[in-house]
């Protein structure tokens, strides 16, 4: 039953050496309108981020992370007297790690429509002095990109030395060497996709039926009633978290060991999974936005930069000048490893320099938040050879 | 053509450094300035350093080897880790002007389907491997032990290899399957083209095939 908190436990204490220390969030406001792909607007953006290291005098050694389905701009350190409140991808961003800050000046940000503080469905709409709520635009991943590229100019970056992320936060790295080419050197997209399958868009409805059937969603309004859709949240989690875990793993942690030693004949916990699932399910939908996950996975529903080139995406690759490195993990059926072949053999059509890696890893979807030692050193590898 | 130590210079066997050197610049020779290439089996991507460095040529590696893939990325290889023994089928057609194999060759299990799968995806092949009927190895055999030669440098029981083969089996293949044979070399463990028999004085090989 403790297997899986002893392993977070581990992973923290970990992450602790080399750790960027203690770090604090910073705003950036856009006072001009924003008008977003699917046709919405904002009438204005604010981006709450977070920076590791030091912009050289070059400005060439900023690294743009970019966070996925339920991620944030606390990508590294903690905040100052908050026990247990290492970024998400502490283990890869300090001081001599793989994406090490003595080297590089790295940028998380929180995405627009998140719930960290960036500008979302939580946030009052200035027009009406209400929370957006439900009436919070869809926004899509190349909405996500653009809004990063105006923190780029607030920080003086016209170059990114790196754009990194994971699962949705790769696809947001590719989108930036299409939509700014020129702004974008090198581009790590891990276990991620150039557009879901049906499989995924399939789980995704699912997660947002629960959302949109519980009954505290009130149609997205369910802040003014002082409400939050927990159960439907809490569904949503429990669906997401199978899919990012292996069939192995999750039998190899879990097997069909019982929680209380016996079965109960009821619906209560009988088997660890059961309750670890719950347990994920609790903490979820105890912080995590209604709306933000709504739209967020309609983001990840919709990105397919090839839609526009009938489908070809080699085609629309075609713009891409950056050096990429694409990693996948043998486990990961959300984002298989077929799916990052398919974005290597289109760079290759179009003779770009790619570097693919296929990472021997047990831990499904989730392998690209852990420090599986190969999985760094790889990462490692990349971002020494990359010039600051 | 390629830069060979002159005959008795130095009669002694090549090194396995100047054994590679030597591989790689019977490969060079035969792959104009300029062109993209496919190197399947690359290992730590040495020959595709050398090719850009010597001749401008670009390409991509391909391994299966963790560790490899990592000392490619680690040398700025672009390397892309798949299985070849599954072929090439993400490979457009005709997509590099040479598929390479540089003593890998008989180290994957299905022979055929890459050699068409090289000449599917490049205009021409580019093979070398270490020929299985060198005078060496055929004494060792009479004498009972399977060879550890120059360029067979196994035990038995460690091997990657999993293909043996000789010259003279490597073109009875190419026959069947059709491939021609565009240019040839073998050569001793002195660095030596040999062109007295081949198949018994040769421990290296080298092909550049194409399609008939």
């Amino acid at each position: 039953m403790i297997g899986w908190v002893f392993c977070f436990l581990m992973l923290n204490t970990m992450s602790s050496e080399n750790s960027v220390g203690v770090v604090a969030p910073q705003r950036f406001r856009h006072d001009a309108p924003m008008a977003l792909k699917g046709g919405g607007r904002l009438p204005s953006v604010e981006l709450v981020f977070e920076t590791y290291g030091t912009l050289n005098a070059a400005r060439s050694n900023a690294v743009l992370v970019c966070h996925a389905l339920a991620g944030n701009h606390h990508v590294a350190g903690v905040y100052a007297d908050t026990p247990n409140s290492e970024g998400w991808w502490d283990n890869l961003v300090g001081p001599g790690k793989p994406l090490d800050t003595e080297k590089f000046f790295v940028v998380g940000i929180n995405n627009i429509g998140g719930c960290y503080g960036s500008t979302g469905p939580l946030s009052i709409n200035p027009e009406t002095g209400k929370r957006y709520g439900a009436d919070f635009p869809l926004v899509t991943v190349e909405d996500w990109v653009l809004a990063q590229s105006w923190l780029a100019d607030h920080l003086t970056i016209d170059t990114w030395a790196a754009v990194i992320g994971g699962s949705l936060g790769g696809m947001q790295a590719i989108a930036w060497s299409l939509q700014f080419p020129e702004r974008t050197r090198h581009v790590i997209a891990i276990a991620s996709a150039p557009k879901l399958s049906a499989q995924n868009i399939a789980f995704n409805e699912v997660a947002r039926q629960a959302i949109l059937s519980d009954p505290d969603f009130h149609g997205g309004h369910y802040a003014n009633r002082g409400v939050v859709p927990t159960r439907g949240l809490r569904l949503a989690r429990m669906i997401g978290h199978i899919t990012y875990l292996s069939d192995d793993q999750m039998n190899e942690k879990f097997g069909r060991q019982l929680r209380g030693g016996e079965l109960g004949f009821s619906y209560d916990i009988d088997f660890e999974i059961e309750s670890y699932l719950r347990h994920q399910g609790d903490k979820f939908a105890g912080f995590f936005d209604a709306n933000t996950y709504l739209l967020t996975t309609k983001a990840l529903d919709y990105f397919d930069p090839a839609d526009a080139c009938d489908g070809d995406l080699t085609t629309a690759l075609l713009p891409a000048r950056a050096g990429f490195l694409v990693v996948s993990f043998t486990t990961d059926w959300r984002f298989s490893p077929a799916r990052s072949r398919e974005i290597v053999f289109a760079l290759m059509q179009n003779r770009r320099r790619v570097a693919y890696a296929e990472i021997d890893c047990d831990a499904g979807h989730d392998s690209f938040l852990l420090d599986d030692a190969h999985y760094h050193a790889v990462l490692r590898a990349y971002l020494e050879n990359i010039e600051a | 053509m390629t830069p060979i130590r002159p005959r008795g210079t130095n009669p002694r066997p090549l090194t396995p450094k100047e054994r590679e050197r030597f591989d790689f610049a019977v490969i060079a020779d035969w792959i104009p300035a300029g062109k993209h290439v496919l190197d399947l089996g690359c290992g730590d991507g040495r020959l595709l350093g050398y090719l850009s460095e010597t001749k401008a040529i670009t390409g991509y590696g391909v391994e299966i080897d963790h560790e490899s893939v990592l000392r490619c990325i680690r040398n700025g290889i672009d390397v892309i880790q798949i299985d070849i023994d599954g072929g090439l089928s993400g490979f457009e057609d005709g997509s590099f002007s040479h598929a390479i194999i540089s003593q890998a060759l008989q180290t994957m299990h299905s022979t055929e389907r890459i050699l068409g799968e090289m000449l599917r995806v490049a205009d021409e092949a580019i093979v070398s491997f270490p020929n299985f009927a060198y005078r060496v190895n055929r004494e060792a055999i009479a004498a009972g032990h399977m060879p550890v030669s120059e360029d067979l440098p196994y035990e038995w029981y460690d091997t990657p290899n999993m293909r043996f083969f000789t010259i003279v089996d490597f073109e009875a293949l190419c026959g069947r399957l059709g491939i021609k044979i565009r240019e040839r070399l073998a050569s001793d463990v002195y660095g030596q083209p040999v062109t007295d028999d081949p198949n018994l004085n040769g421990s290296l090989a080298f092909y550049r095939l194409g399609r008939s």
